[in-house]
């Protein structure tokens, strides 16, 4: 699972610490950090984060595709 | 033969490239996705290089940015050379060329170098713009360095000398301007920050430049010389003093392009020399320049991630829906910044104004918020420790209120008044 958070939304709420605090935490009062590329066994709390967030600001997927090794192109 | 299949290649697979692609699909574009990124990675998230990551609280390999498949054919660790505009060709550094249908200029910016290479080339002098760069400086402060030089006060050597104070490192900040960060947020709110990095123990040097960065015979960073004559001992230094436009593949192109950026209109869409729209090419991210239809004021690169994104968004609806529906990117704009445990917020534009005024708290406070003014309109706001209040301040500028607005809240300041958006110092 990847998460990205679009900081200039959030506002700070809170919500998703409260949900997933293995992967969201707040440094100093107001500024939150995360975990891109959480560990698996946190999917469902940071889901829940994602659905708790007011300002809606959390964006989760599950890209399958690997994206090829440089000069492994071939497209020409 | 089958069909042909329409192919959009994107230069440059950072944030504005890869949320060009992914609203490109998302916006039901089925055709051939070509990103080219001369970077060796996958997409990665810029912003925390100079926080979490140097500070140790996160791996670079836990930045990545993609959240959907794209069906699309990545290049990545090869950079574009050159624009082949007749032949509808990117030509890459490896001697091959890509064929594109349409094509969007999402190439970025590269850190600024130290101007004086042999000084630029000891060991332990640094800039910080991609993953590698932060990995190599990581591992220098993981090591424990006596004394950290950061060249630049604006964000990113503000946020360095920040996450280098975590660390428990010794930081000398030094800075042209007369305040961190005066360019983009004037002398005010400059000075109160600058105010706070001190309390945190930066050696903050204001209105001061670096003369020579000077190594030992092994080759290896010792000591800096500073414009008024001091010496300050520091076996790391970062330089963080600016930005170049990865522009140079595009000279000769006949597109307006210099090193303010690629010129493009509010649709994305790239302008030629003669100043009018060329089909079929759009330009997102920190290499364009645009003016924003909500400001007056010179088109301008905006090196933010939210403007990246918000341009992104609005190239992959005009690639897809052009030549009916053209929509400008009307997005107000804003950024953020951490650092020295405070969270900074802008909306809006306020390198623009000309003053600045304290609407909420005090910058002596742990919060406040700052409005900003040109020619007598609101243009921005921005925060310290404030950021649930910033959606009235977006709509002011929004609504271009008069400046300056007032602003009644429980915790405004009796009386405030506008002060010059540089007081006290020599427009730079």
């Amino acid at each position: 699972m990847h998460v990205v958070i679009d900081l200039n939304r959030c506002q700070s709420y809170g919500q998703c610490v409260y949900a997933a605090p293995e992967v969201f935490r707040f440094r100093g009062g107001e500024s939150l950090e995360y975990d891109h590329v959480p560990d698996a066994r946190y999917e469902q709390a940071v889901e829940r984060a994602a659905l708790a967030c007011p300002v809606r600001a959390i964006t989760l997927g599950r890209p399958s595709e690997a994206v090829p090794a440089p000069a492994a192109g071939g497209v020409r | 033969m089958s069909a042909h299949r329409e192919r959009i290649v994107i230069v440059g697979a950072s944030l504005a490239g890869l949320r060009t692609a992914e609203s490109l699909r998302a916006g039901g574009f089925t055709g051939e996705l070509v990103l080219i990124g001369d970077e060796p990675h996958e997409p990665y998230d810029r912003p925390p290089l100079s926080k979490t990551v140097l500070s140790g609280r996160i791996g670079t390999g836990r930045l990545a940015l993609r959240t959907s498949d794209l069906a699309a054919r990545w290049l990545l660790g090869v950079a574009a050379t050159g624009l082949d505009r007749a032949g509808r060709l990117v030509r890459l550094a490896d001697g091959g060329s890509v064929g594109f249908d349409r094509l969007v200029i999402a190439t970025g910016v590269r850190a600024r170098p130290w101007p004086v290479a042999e000084q630029a080339a000891l060991n332990g002098v640094h800039v910080l713009r991609g993953r590698d760069d932060a990995d190599r400086l990581r591992a220098d402060l993981a090591a424990g360095p006596d004394r950290v030089l950061v060249v630049g006060a604006g964000f990113t050597g503000s946020e360095v000398a920040s996450s280098c104070r975590d660390l428990g490192l010794a930081v000398t900040l030094v800075h042209r301007g007369a305040a961190p960060m005066a360019g983009a947020l004037g002398t005010a709110v400059g000075s109160a920050i600058g105010v706070r990095q001190r309390a945190h123990g930066v050696d903050l040097r204001v209105g001061t430049t670096v003369a020579a960065l000077v190594g030992d015979r092994q080759g290896r960073l010792r000591q800096a010389r500073l414009s008024d004559g001091d010496v300050v001992d520091a076996d790391v230094a970062v330089v963080a003093s600016g930005s170049l436009r990865n522009v140079e593949w595009l000279h000769g192109s006949g597109l307006a392009v210099d090193a303010r950026g690629v010129h493009c209109d509010p649709a994305c869409r790239v302008l030629d020399t003669d100043g009018a729209v060329v089909d079929g090419l759009y330009a997102v991210g920190d290499v364009a320049r645009w003016r924003h239809p909500l400001f007056d004021g010179a088109p301008t690169a905006l090196e933010h991630w939210g403007n990246a994104v918000d341009q992104a968004e609005t190239a992959a609806h005009n690639l897809t829906r052009a030549p009916h529906g053209v929509r400008f990117n009307e997005a107000v704009p804003a950024f953020w910044s951490d650092q020295f445990g405070m969270n900074i917020k802008s909306v809006g534009l306020p390198h623009l104004a000309d003053h600045v005024v304290l609407a909420q708290g005090g910058f002596d406070r742990r919060s406040f918020v700052a409005v900003y003014g040109r020619d007598g309109v609101t243009v921005g706001a921005v925060s310290v420790d404030s950021p649930r209040v910033m959606d009235g301040y977006r709509a002011l500028i929004t609504e271009r209120a008069a400046f300056p607005p007032r602003i009644d809240a429980t915790d405004s300041p009796a009386f405030a008044t506008p002060s010059p958006i540089l007081e006290g110092a020599a427009r730079p």
